[in-house]
């Protein structure tokens, strides 16, 4: 069983954005770092900006590379540099400590065309 | 439709993550790959390895016909095993393998799941000649591996066998777990470790059992997952991988298991021969990675802007805490300490050659 957080928004591609003042913290879902298993590098991108589905940077897994995506578009204005030495925080604690990046949305709006954690469960094969 | 081996309910019931592999339903992993890993170098592990192809070759031309097939000298003593390459005339690999001598007259072959069907039209194609009888027992035989520095330990409590007797690449027939088995002393770990073969219907017994002797050492059922990373850490190719029919055993160098210093005739020899003497095109080496960066197979090596070669495994080390790959690479380039890059999604990412095995600190008998 993996942990979906109820008043966070999600991806189909498992990305959880969480609304953060005027950014959104992204990060990826309890289910898919389950299915990466352990998360070895993650190659973060630089700031600057990025459009909503475009690939922001890997993650490689012991045995797996798995791309992740911005879900909205904007610039991106913080990465989690923790991750530089700690990549397996995203394991350890995917809504928390292993987030990714932060990003300043071009139009905030793009946010609640996300899907809900319910719509999300039904992805992740809860 | 995948096919499941005796152990599959085990394998749901602890939990595993379960994904096809060669045509089999196979655990890549339980607690993690990493935790399997490390606890196979510094205690022990448990696998389920009954998807691999056994093979059963009886008769009076036993030993002709398997000279003549396989490229390591098959005239051993009996009781002892060892490993080999089969090959086509032109020196491509059709798979590597496991022969136990168990009689004068008796082999057991032991194939990659993989390669089992290509194996088998292979060897059967080339009996006409020889009074052989050959035996696919693959589905009737389950294989239980028990690897690690505990491994001894723990499947003494098994056996009334005495295992200090049992030399690295010695086997011998006898109860084990309550059941008939052939228990050897071979893995693919780099750790002393044995095999266990046994029919079918007993893996569950043994699988049961072995946790239950292996409980004090702390023994984890371990994955294909880990499995990979032990091997790799060990620079053992692997078939599909690091060699296929295009990679010959000099290549590979894997010379030392083919028998050009004698003069028996094998499938092959000509074309080996001719290598060795003329040196092969290409070299399989160890490559470590220097800067961060995760080259898988496949990706591209370069010195400079010339492409040089082809990583062909690459994982992180668990035991050495780096990323360590195989690669077929130039012949001239072989040598520790050439710089190259690999190129991974655009980046080139720098790695050195470097001797194998990468980690030597294991247990294994010899």
């Amino acid at each position: 069983m993996s942990k979906i957080v109820e008043e966070l928004r999600y991806t189909e591609s498992h990305e959880w954005v969480k609304k953060d003042g005027d950014r959104f913290v992204i990060g990826i879902t309890d289910y898919a770092q389950q299915e990466m298993g352990e998360i070895v590098m993650v190659e973060l991108p630089a700031t600057g900006k990025v459009a909503r589905g475009q690939a922001l940077g890997v993650m490689e897994a012991v045995k797996t590379a798995e791309d992740f995506y911005s879900p909205l578009d904007g610039e991106v204005v913080e990465v989690n540099t923790a991750l530089d030495d700690n990549p397996a925080l995203v394991n350890e604690d995917p809504y928390g400590a292993g987030w990714l990046v932060a990003i300043r949305a071009d139009d905030p709006s793009q946010y609640d065309e996300l899907l809900t954690a319910d719509q999300y469960r039904g992805i992740a094969g809860e | 439709m995948e096919k499941k081996t005796p152990l599959y309910e085990k394998h749901k019931a602890l939990g595993a993550d379960i994904q096809p592999f060669a045509g089999y339903l196979m655990p890549i992993k339980y607690e993690g790959v990493t935790s399997e890993h490390m606890a196979v170098r510094k205690a022990v592990g448990v696998f389920d390895l009954s998807h691999m192809g056994e093979f059963r070759v009886t008769g009076p031309d036993s030993t002709a016909f398997l000279d003549y097939l396989l490229t390591n000298d098959a005239d051993i003593p009996v009781g002892k095993a060892y490993y080999t390459a089969m090959c086509y005339p032109d020196g491509g690999i059709v798979d590597d393998l496991i022969v136990y001598r168990l009689g004068r007259d008796e082999y057991l072959l032991v194939v990659n799941a993989s390669n089992i069907e290509k194996d088998w039209a292979w060897v059967e194609s080339h009996k006409n000649g020889f009074k052989v009888k050959i035996a696919d027992e693959s589905d009737d035989t389950a294989l239980v591996a028990i690897q690690g520095p505990d491994a001894q330990k723990t499947a003494a409590k098994l056996t009334d066998a005495d295992l200090e007797k049992v030399g690295y690449y010695e086997h011998f027939t006898g109860t084990f777990a309550g059941v008939p088995a052939l228990v050897a002393r071979t893995g693919y770990t780099g750790e002393d470790g044995f095999e266990i073969y046994v029919k079918a219907e007993a893996a569950e017994t043994v699988w049961d059992r072995v946790l239950e002797a292996g409980s004090e050492s702390g023994i984890v059922p371990a994955g294909l997952g880990a499995r990979d990373t032990l091997r790799l850490e060990l620079g053992y190719p692997l078939y599909g991988n690091d060699i296929d029919q295009r990679v010959s055993p000099i290549e590979a160098k894997l010379g030392w298991v083919v028998k050009l210093k004698t003069d028996k005739d094998f499938v092959g020899r000509e074309s080996l021969r001719r290598q060795k003497d003329e040196k092969p095109a290409r070299s399989l080496v160890g490559l470590s990675v220097v800067g961060r960066g995760f080259p898988r197979h496949g990706a591209p090596l370069f010195q400079g802007e010339r492409r040089v070669g082809t990583i062909t495994s690459g994982s992180i080390a668990p035991a050495l805490n780096q990323t360590v790959c195989l690669g077929l690479v130039e012949y001239g380039l072989r040598k520790s300490g050439t710089e190259l890059e690999a190129e991974v999604r655009g980046k080139r990412i720098p790695v050195k050659v470097v001797g194998v095995p990468f980690y030597s600190a294991g247990s294994r008998k010899s």
